[in-house]
């Protein structure tokens, strides 16, 4: 009948009045008096209302909607307020959905697999390497002899030469075994996947490759099913298309690389030698799915099993090396969860500082809205009512505040994803999705209720009579108690974030200074391939190497030039079992490993690798004159501690099963370590031997099967001059089929490899900027509020005879004690919180006390800056008008 | 000074939850609306007990609300709409329970009261 109870009440008290107006009819008054009269003893009409109102067990939404009604009406009337407050909330949860974002994409969200958890991924584990890579033999013993998976394929990375189609150029790739698509369930968008059959020495070479190739090579084209492609000179038949929306970066599959464009069945490598050897590895792993209801422990312990097994079959190759198992999800995103997860806390922190901020300013702003809730307590709403109220302001401000930075969030991850290192797994799974959207609303609500409590019940309990009678001095002194509090502990945040920053940055400049054992500067490094023509002669390729050298290095602006082969420093590995001639043997599976460099003569001097003793290789060192090597200074420690290791001969033919004697270089020189496994993880690899051969004494087998496919060295008097075109213009001069690819200067080979740290660094230096400055702001406010209240005291103090110094050093005393509080609270706290990010640090401890004591200096130096505004107010103020105002 | 605000020195300020007291023993006589309400209790206290409307319609709502009274629009016998209150059988119950604490309570006082030194 009525639309809603407002109207029925209207109705209710419209029918009393006209009751009593009827009343006084009877008892002799006119119609209009009468009306007058019971108007006026029904008293007020709209206090009863609001008071009879505030019984009905109102729907919570309507109270709700009510309260959102008020509070924007509040928030528009104060515009300013409401800007600083939404701007400062913005920014905290902006950052944290920015990165929550990043950790949603990477570390929460499944991988995009069916059942990825079932997914595992295998290495050889031996005492020099924890993730050395699998040989064919094993692998293929692997698979038969184990219980507890499915089904289990191998991949190894390769490049190709794609050619025969428009310019021919280099394209990465992947051997896989048939049913590797299987294990992961990717499906092809067009044809098949490789069959067994094709996947065996001798089959019809076939080929499978990525929508990216094919969009970008074939145009989409429809028909691709069946044509044939040239890869390093060998016709393939095109069998499937690998969807664009497969991603995998793991070792030995582009981790950090390129993405793949080409696919090519393993067993069909026509590679004798890595089918027959059961003790080289290629740069193979292995992938496989556990069968269902086979725990991950259950597999490791049946492929220990199979480990025992083979080692015992044979003892010479397999003896202490053993399958390692690791769930594919820890081994793509593992290494990065702790850098994620640091960066997670100290963006909370920065959100809490933004809390903090604007729980300060609602404090500040309760002084002039006491009234307003005198009023109302006046006239029956309870505290609840008012701490409710309250608190839907502060929600409002907080969901305004994260609808804007939801927007900032995306910006904000767009440039954190620029700013990722190019090895962050799973880049492209971030972005905002409903689980973010859910996290920036909850995180909303959440900072609203944190900041806005505090304030809310302290002005809920502000003495309703001292309040309406006079400007309510007790509870000020209160409230900037509470701010104090506040302040404090905005200090000792940006403590603990302006101290993980800054040990982020020691750690840079660690890596920075560090001597990586080579000069990376003005140097450029690319790749060359030859068409397959090359490998029919090992001579040929010699003399292509020495005519590459030659061109390269007589071109105006070059002062050196190496070509290079197999492991390179920070880039790939390549490893040799080795021994000392003339010392007794050991077992074979205890024979030693040295990461193996074949180099031109050039290259000491062009990467500058200090030459320590004897020689480096010349011109003259060649095919035809007696096998050298140089050795670096881990090796001479480790294999000659007591002895000059100059004249020993090294034995490379340790290995039973080579097909081919190769010569066994006598050391002619020793050079400074280098830099293999990473600036930050080289000191702690096992392997740390490092052995040059010359280019030119590289073994025939191994020119044949490699061809020409050097990696070049150039350095330059100045970086960029010559340019790489120029270069690689003058390569294909002489062989216009050449590939010339992959150049990059080594700076930015170093560049690379702190990219994570430079990304924490980043992140983190940009939350603790927030935190500082947000903080300061906190403070600033806090003794400025301050001195506001204590005009009058100071008034009287300086009328009694109190200096401009003394009262100046009375307000910076104030400031001073909130920040060294919130400063030794805040050490306290990074102290403990610091040791979290121990495994993102290098060269420095988390303890640092250098760092610790900068951070300490800067952030009292900056809150000192902070106070001296109004501390210098203070010392304005005029004993005569403050005492007037009193 | 007019007469009526001679009787509004006289009134006396209800205690607090006597009038919800009030209400459910006016409501035992039959429905009523809260003019009606309001008329009785001045009545039958003499003039003496004036019902405030600001306290009046909150505790009809709010007794509404506990379920302890419940309304309907009816017409009165001057053929006019008002919304009448009625008890409902816990209301009944309530009044019960109110009644008997009022009665402790001015039991307690008046001993109290009665309880005085000899020379006064």
């Amino acid at each position: 009948m009525f639309e809603d109870r407002d109207s029925e009440l209207d109705e209710e008290i419209r029918s009393h009045i006209e009751m009593a107006a009827r009343d006084g009819v009877r008892s002799g008054h006119s119609t209009e008096d009468a009306h007058n009269r019971a108007i006026r003893e029904f008293g007020n009409v709209g206090l009863v209302k609001e008071v009879t109102r505030s019984m009905w067990a109102k729907a919570s939404w309507e109270v709700f909607t009510q309260d959102v009604r008020y509070g924007l009406r509040v928030l528009a009337k104060s515009p300013g307020f409401s800007l600083v407050a939404i701007l400062t909330l913005a920014l905290g949860i902006g950052a944290n959905t920015a990165v929550f974002s990043v950790v949603n994409g990477v570390l929460l969200n499944p991988l995009a697999f069916p059942h990825p958890d079932r997914l595992v991924v295998m290495f050889t584990e031996m005492p020099s390497f924890k993730n050395a890579s699998i040989s064919y033999p094993n692998f293929e013993d692997w698979r038969r002899m184990n219980r507890t998976f499915s089904t289990m394929a191998a991949y190894r990375e390769s490049g190709f030469d794609l050619t025969g189609h428009g310019e021919p150029e280099r394209v990465t790739g992947e051997m896989v075994s048939a049913g590797f698509f299987e294990v992961l369930g990717v499906n092809p968008i067009l044809g098949r996947t490789f069959s067994a059959d094709e996947d065996r020495l001798g089959a019809n070479p076939t080929a499978m490759i990525s929508e990216g190739l094919w969009k970008r090579k074939y145009g989409s084209d429809p028909n691709i099913i069946g044509q044939r492609m040239d890869l390093n000179g060998t016709g393939r038949t095109i069998i499937g298309v690998v969807p664009s929306s497969f991603h995998l970066h793991i070792q030995n599959f582009q981790r950090g690389g390129p993405a793949n464009e080409v696919y090519l069945p393993m067993g069909e490598f026509n590679e004798p030698f890595f089918h027959n050897n059961r003790s080289a590895g290629w740069g193979m792993d292995a992938i496989g799915r556990m069968r269902d209801g086979i725990t991950f422990q259950q597999a490791k312990e049946d492929m220990d099993r199979v480990s025992r097994e083979l080692a015992s079959a044979y003892p010479d190759i397999n003896g202490g090396k053993k399958a390692r198992l690791v769930p594919l999800s820890e081994e793509m995103v593992g290494r990065v969860r702790p850098v994620l997860l640091v960066l997670l806390g100290a963006v909370f922190f920065v959100l809490l500082i933004s809390c903090a901020n604007v729980a300060n300013l609602l404090l500040a702003r309760s002084t002039a809205r006491q009234r307003e809730f005198a009023i109302r307590v006046a006239v029956g709403a309870g505290e609840s009512r008012i701490v409710r109220q309250l608190l839907t302001e502060s929600i409002l401000l907080a969901l305004i505040g994260g609808a804007l930075g939801q927007l900032l969030a995306k910006f904000g991850t767009a440039a954190a994803i620029a700013a990722m290192p190019v090895n962050m797994p799973r880049a492209d799974d971030i972005g905002l999705d409903t689980r973010v959207l859910l996290f920036t609303l909850c995180t909303s609500i959440l900072a609203g209720i944190a900041f806005g409590l505090a304030p809310a019940i302290k002005t809920s309990r502000a003495n309703v009579g001292a309040t309406l009678k006079e400007a309510g001095r007790s509870v000020s002194g209160m409230r900037s108690r509470t701010q104090a509090v506040l302040v404090v502990g905005e200090m000792a945040m940006a403590l603990v974030l302006l101290t993980g920053a800054g040990l982020m940055i020691r750690t840079l400049f660690a890596l920075w200074g560090l001597d990586p054992g080579f000069n990376p500067h003005n140097v450029l490094e690319f790749s060359v391939s030859g068409p397959p023509s090359y490998k029919s002669s090992p001579d040929a390729v010699r003399a292509a190497h020495r005519e590459l050298h030659d061109k390269l290095a007589s071109l105006p602006g070059v002062e050196s030039v190496t070509l290079s082969w197999g492991a390179r420093p920070l880039q790939g590995d390549n490893e040799d079992y080795f021994w000392i001639v003339g010392r007794p043997m050991p077992a074979l599976n205890q024979l030693p490993m040295t990461v193996e460099y074949d180099v031109g003569s050039d290259y000491s001097k062009t990467m500058q690798v200090p030459l320590k003793r004897g020689r480096f290789f010349s011109e003259s060192d060649d095919e035809r004159t007696p096998a050298v090597a140089v050795i670096d200074e881990a090796f001479a420690k480790k294999y000659f501690p007591n002895e000059d290791p100059i004249g020993h001969y090294i034995d490379l033919n340790t290995d039973p099963q080579a097909q081919e004697k190769v010569r066994n270089p006598q050391i002619v020189g020793v050079v400074g370590h280098v830099n293999q496994w990473g600036l930050e993880s080289d000191a702690s690899f096992p392997l740390q031997a490092q052995m040059y051969i010359p280019i030119s004494q590289a073994p025939d087998s191994a020119l044949k099967r490699g061809g020409f496919s050097p990696d070049v060295y150039v350095r330059t008097a100045r970086a960029g001059v010559p340019t790489f075109d120029e270069m690689r213009r003058r390569a294909l001069e002489m062989n216009g089929e050449l590939v010339v690819y992959a150049a990059r200067s080594e700076d930015d080979v170093l560049a690379t490899d702190m990219g994570q740290q430079r990304f924490s660094m980043i992140l983190l230096a940009v939350f603790a900027g927030v935190a500082l400055l947000l903080a300061v702001i906190g403070i600033y406010g806090v003794l400025s509020y301050v001195v506001g209240q204590r005009t009058q005291e100071i008034g009287v103090r300086m009328a009694l005879g109190a200096q401009r110094t003394n009262v100046l050093a009375m307000v910076l005393g104030g400031g001073a004690r909130l920040t060294l509080i919130g400063i030794g609270l805040g050490v306290v706290s990074a102290l403990a919180l610091t040791r979290l990010m121990a495994s993102m640090l290098f060269g420095v401890k988390p303890s640092d006390p250098l760092t610790f004591g900068a951070v300490a200096l800067i952030l009292a130096a900056i809150a000192a800056f902070a106070c001296l505004l109004p501390a210098h107010r203070a010392t304005r103020v005029d004993p005569i008008v403050a005492l007037r105002y009193e | 000074m007019s007469p009526q605000s001679e009787k509004y020195q006289n009134r006396i300020e209800l205690l607090q939850g006597t009038l919800d007291l009030l209400i459910l023993q006016t409501l035992m006589w039959g429905a009523q609306h809260g003019y009606g309400i309001s008329q009785v209790i001045r009545a039958q206290s003499g003039d003496v007990l004036q019902v405030d409307t600001g306290s009046l319609y909150p505790a009809l709502h709010r007794l509404e609300r506990q379920k302890w009274i419940k309304s309907e629009w009816r017409l009165t016998d001057n053929n006019q709409r008002a919304k009448f209150y009625q008890l409902t059988s816990a209301g009944k119950k309530r009044l019960g329970e109110e009644r008997s604490r009022w009665n402790q309570m001015s039991d307690a006082i008046g001993a109290i009261l009665a309880n005085r030194p000899e020379e006064v």
